[in-house]
């Protein structure tokens, strides 16, 4: 067969040039770094704290002049930059590891020329371990929003299937004394919310933002009023769960660092240990993902080869739903320890930004979901270490790397081509 | 395996789109379900296929009746389909694709993509398709794609396969290819129901051949009968297949594109520095298979979409950074490839739509009032003129068959004082009367004096109209040809080999 092709729409890679946006902000983002926290930076020592005092093995902290370390950070930074350029310039893109290791040599010059007042150091075990804790609702709604996405449907929801799984969760968990059926009930809460999504969006092809919209300004609405009407009046019995136990692994919560930062924690964390592996697994090696996709991406396709469009995805939406009322419950039982009006405070949406941020991939998901947990607790942490610097400036940056970041992918990640598409037969 | 429909019917509404059809398919044969678009090739095999349920009737395999709940129940029947846009998933590979929905797993319910691949690529070296199964289909070429879409019904053990209108994205050269393919496939033993509006291709591989009109089956015929006769069966009425034209009287050379590259939407470069000339009172027929730069050169040029480098003039004026209506006003009129999309307002009647581009001034409006009494005697004279099939002015355009729907655009592109006229699929989807007329008026608007450039996918249609052949081919212009070129070389040409 001659291999002479005509190929409608395709043509070489190397004639399309790949966008420079991730690069430019890269190496934008490194300057800042480079130039106001290191050669305009703060002249004090700044101390990394490894140890929490109780622990067996105490390693030593790390002190250094903070200009030193934020010029010499910030010299790195501009390195993986100009790196990045080099890339795009030859078509290639910049890969992901090496947009986490930029992100995580950020992180540290923040924290480096926010410490030097900070009498106790970095205390690296609390910043990590609470990044970790405060991003567990983030990466279960990021889940859901990828379990739904992929198969096709938009859920703009998922802040008030957190919403109800926290709701649910504190209630149900103080009146049956047992956290772990509040967190089930939360599970079935939510899920049941997504079944209402999914059916009017898939049988009755309701527009799913409207959906999701009208969903979420319900469940603040009766949360809301559940509340103040009834929770309210008598909180140690209907919403006083406290928290789930800690739960440390043996030998690995021993591991300097990181057995403190990742194995001794509550049930939710590890669950999220589970889930995600078990999502991109499910979604990338078995067929039950296979055709899931196939259905978010030509569902007529998926049709013709016998594959069920309605039910997969009314699935995939249902369960994605019981996986964002486990965040909610990680949100209560998981860190909180009660109800609080409204206290998803648009996580849910952030979420779906960090989906995209992930391209709908659950590992990438994740590490962007730790980054915003990360940008929360440094707010807090901040606010204590280094009261000069006013707080609304902190309390944007979660905002502002969102922004830059969807802004920055924006074009160059493709989501799932049937998102947001109903699907209609014949 | 023998197939039998028996009394099908299947209505949309009051539209009958399948009107009581009978047809059997004896095993290893190749028929051809020959008609015009619409009329009713197509519904009649989502039918067969499960996609769609028939009002009345029923559909025999071997003498049993089945019942086709979906497509999973007339695969597991051994019918298979190859659509006409493909049911392929851009961004999975070759093998998933084939895999989809009958997965082979491993033990630990895992996707066992190494029995795909091997499944792929044993029935490809059966056939000689020469297919990698890791290729994502986003990377292939449209004829690769359809033998994946063949490949795929294979591996369900298709005994029947269906080809809905299989030619419509390939190269004289790929047809000719497919054609060989559904020889081999049938002297396997696979039944080929193959469904197609180009009788040529009829006449070369069917072994009988069922002409559908309006539904209804009009008649059965053997392959040996003539073009024109086939034709005659199709619409109805005697044909006349040949576009009478007298030579062309050229002039003055009017529209000048130079060294014109323009970008897509994902800032591809799909037109490539191309450059040409068109004269007064000359056809310049932009020849090629769908998608290779041909939308985007119409669109540059009406200003639709910005041009990256290169120039554009009409009669010495330049429009390279002309906005539509600019262009419009120099004299250029555009029947875009897409009624549906940009030619027409579905929801707005005939005579709104005869206005769309000149309501901004007279003779439709008045200041910044319409002058609906001058609208309405203006369509009711193109009505007339171009023959638009309508119980009135003020029907919805929608509500109009394709052909009167296209005749539409062509009368609001050509009742304007034009001097080039940029028609870009005329007659797609058109009725074989409507093409006709419509190939009518273009020459008649050549032969007015007119600058015309008619972008076609269908090489019948351009050796029909065209003085002058391009070619183009991933965004570059091949050649320019005289009309007299040869098919096969313009086939060659269409493949990217330079005359």
């Amino acid at each position: 067969m001659k291999n002479v092709e005509v190929t409608p729409g395709m043509f070489s890679s190397a004639e399309t040039k790949p966008s420079l946006k991730t690069p430019i902000t890269l190496v934008v983002a490194a300057f800042v770094v480079l130039v106001f926290f290191g050669f305009l930076g703060k002249a004090g020592d700044i101390s990394f704290v490894w140890s929490d005092k109780r622990e067996a093995i105490q390693l030593p902290p790390f002190v250094v002049n903070s200009m030193l370390f934020c010029t010499f950070v910030g010299a790195v930074l501009l390195l993986i930059g100009l790196l990045s350029i080099a890339l795009s310039l030859r078509g290639r893109r910049t890969p992901v590891w090496l947009i986490a290791i930029y992100s995580l040599g950020a992180m540290m010059a923040l924290l480096g020329w926010l410490a030097t007042e900070a009498t106790q150091g970095v205390q690296m075990i609390f910043i990590l371990g609470n990044t970790l804790v405060l991003a567990i609702p983030l990466i279960f709604g990021g889940m859901a929003g990828i379990m739904s996405e992929r198969v096709g449907v938009v859920n703009i929801a998922i802040e008030g299937q957190l919403l109800t799984g926290a709701f649910v969760s504190a209630v149900l968990g103080t009146m049956t004394g047992n956290l772990y059926i509040g967190m089930i009930a939360a599970m079935i809460a939510s899920g049941l919310l997504s079944m209402v999504l999914a059916s009017l969006a898939i049988k009755y092809l309701v527009e799913q933002i409207i959906i999701g919209v009208l969903l979420n300004v319900l469940v603040i609405g009766v949360t809301n009023f559940l509340y103040s009407a009834w929770v309210d009046d008598d909180s140690i019995n209907r919403n006083f769960p406290g928290t789930f136990e800690k739960l440390p692994i043996p030998l690995l919560s021993e591991i300097p660092v990181l057995g403190q930062v990742l194995f001794n924690n509550r049930i939710t964390v590890y669950l999220m240990f589970i889930l995600v592996p078990l999502l991109w697994y499910v979604l990338f090696r078995t067929k039950l993902g296979l055709r899931a996709r196939a259905v978010g991406e030509h569902p007529l396709a998926a049709d013709t080869v016998g594959i069920n469009v309605g039910r997969t995805r009314f699935w995939w939406v249902t369960i994605g739903g019981m996986v964002a009322g486990l965040g909610g419950a990680s949100l209560t039982l998981g860190n909180v320890g009660s109800f609080g009006r409204e206290m998803s405070a648009g996580l849910g949406f952030i979420a779906l930004a960090v989906v995209i941020l992930g391209r709908w991939q659950p590992i990438y998901v994740t590490l962007g979901a730790l980054l915003f947990g990360f940008t929360i607790i440094l707010k807090v942490w901040a606010n204590q270490v280094s009261p000069g610097i006013p707080v609304d400036f902190i309390t944007m940056v979660p905002y502002l790397v969102t922004l830059v970041a969807v802004a920055g992918f924006a074009g160059r990640v493709k989501p799932p081509a049937a998102s947001g598409q109903p699907y209609v037969k014949g | 395996m023998k197939l039998e429909l028996r009394n099908i019917t299947k209505r949309f509404g009051t539209l009958v789109a399948n009107d009581s059809i009978s047809l059997t398919l004896k095993p290893g044969e190749i028929l051809s379900l020959l008609g015009e678009n619409g009329a009713g090739k197509s519904t009649l095999m989502n039918v067969l296929y499960g996609l769609l349920q028939p009002d009345e009737g029923q559909i025999l395999i071997d003498d049993k009746e089945q019942k086709f709940a979906g497509p999973g129940d007339a695969m597991a029947a051994g019918i298979g389909m190859v659509h006409q846009h493909f049911m392929l998933i851009p961004v999975f590979t070759v093998a998933e694709n084939v895999v989809l929905g009958h997965e082979p797993t491993g033990k630990a319910g895992n996707l066992d993509l190494n029995a795909a691949r091997k499944l792929v690529k044993e029935i490809s070296d059966r056939f000689g398709f020469d297919i990698d199964p890791d290729a994502k289909i986003q990377d292939l070429p449209v004829g690769a794609q359809q033998r994946v879409e063949i490949i795929k019904s294979l591996a369900r053990d298709a005994k029947i396969l269906v080809l809905d209108e299989p030619t419509a994205v390939l190269t004289p050269q790929e047809t000719d290819e497919l054609m060989a393919i559904m020889r081999d496939l049938s002297k396997n033993g696979t039944s080929i129901i193959f469904i197609t509006h180009k009788l040529r291709e009829v006449q070369q591989v069917a072994d009988r051949i069922i002409v559908i009109r309006q539904g209804k089956v009009v008649s059965e015929v053997s392959p040996k009968s003539t073009a024109g006769e086939l034709a005659s069966l199709m619409v109805g009425r005697e044909v006349d297949l040949d576009t009478k034209k007298k030579a062309a009287k050229v002039g003055a050379e009017t529209l000048v594109v130079k060294d014109l590259t323009v970008l897509d939407d994902r800032n591809q470069q799909m037109v490539n520095g191309i450059s040409f000339s068109v004269h007064d009172g000359e056809i310049l027929a932009i020849a090629g298979v769908q998608g290779n730069g041909q939308t985007e050169l119409a669109e540059a040029i009406l200003g639709l979409r910005k041009i990256h480098s290169g120039s554009i003039q009409v009669a010495g004026q330049d429009l390279t950074k002309s906005n539509v209506r600019q262009v419009l006003e120099a004299g250029v009129g555009y029947i875009p490839e897409d009624r549906k999309k940009d030619g027409l307002v579905g929801q707005f009647t005939i005579a709104e739509n005869l206005m769309l581009d000149g309501s901004f001034g007279k003779p439709f409006a008045n200041g910044m009032q319409i002058d609906f009494a001058k609208r309405d005697e203006i369509a009711e004279k193109l009505i007339k003129d171009f023959d638009i099939r309508t119980p009135s002015a003020d029907t919805l355009a929608k509500q109009l068959s394709g052909g009167n729907q296209q005749k539409v655009v062509v009368a609001r592109e050509m009742s304007r004082d034009l001097r080039v006229l940029i028609a870009s699929q005329p007659t797609r989807g058109v009725d074989v009367g409507s093409i006709e007329f419509i190939h009518e008026q273009i020459v008649a608007s050549r032969d007015a004096g007119k600058t015309v450039v008619i972008i076609s996918t269908e090489l019948d249609e351009v050796l029909a109209l065209a003085d002058r052949i391009a070619v183009m081919y991933r965004g570059r212009i091949v050649g320019i040809v005289d009309a007299k070129t040869t098919r096969e070389k313009l086939g060659k040409m269409m493949a990217g080999i330079a005359a």
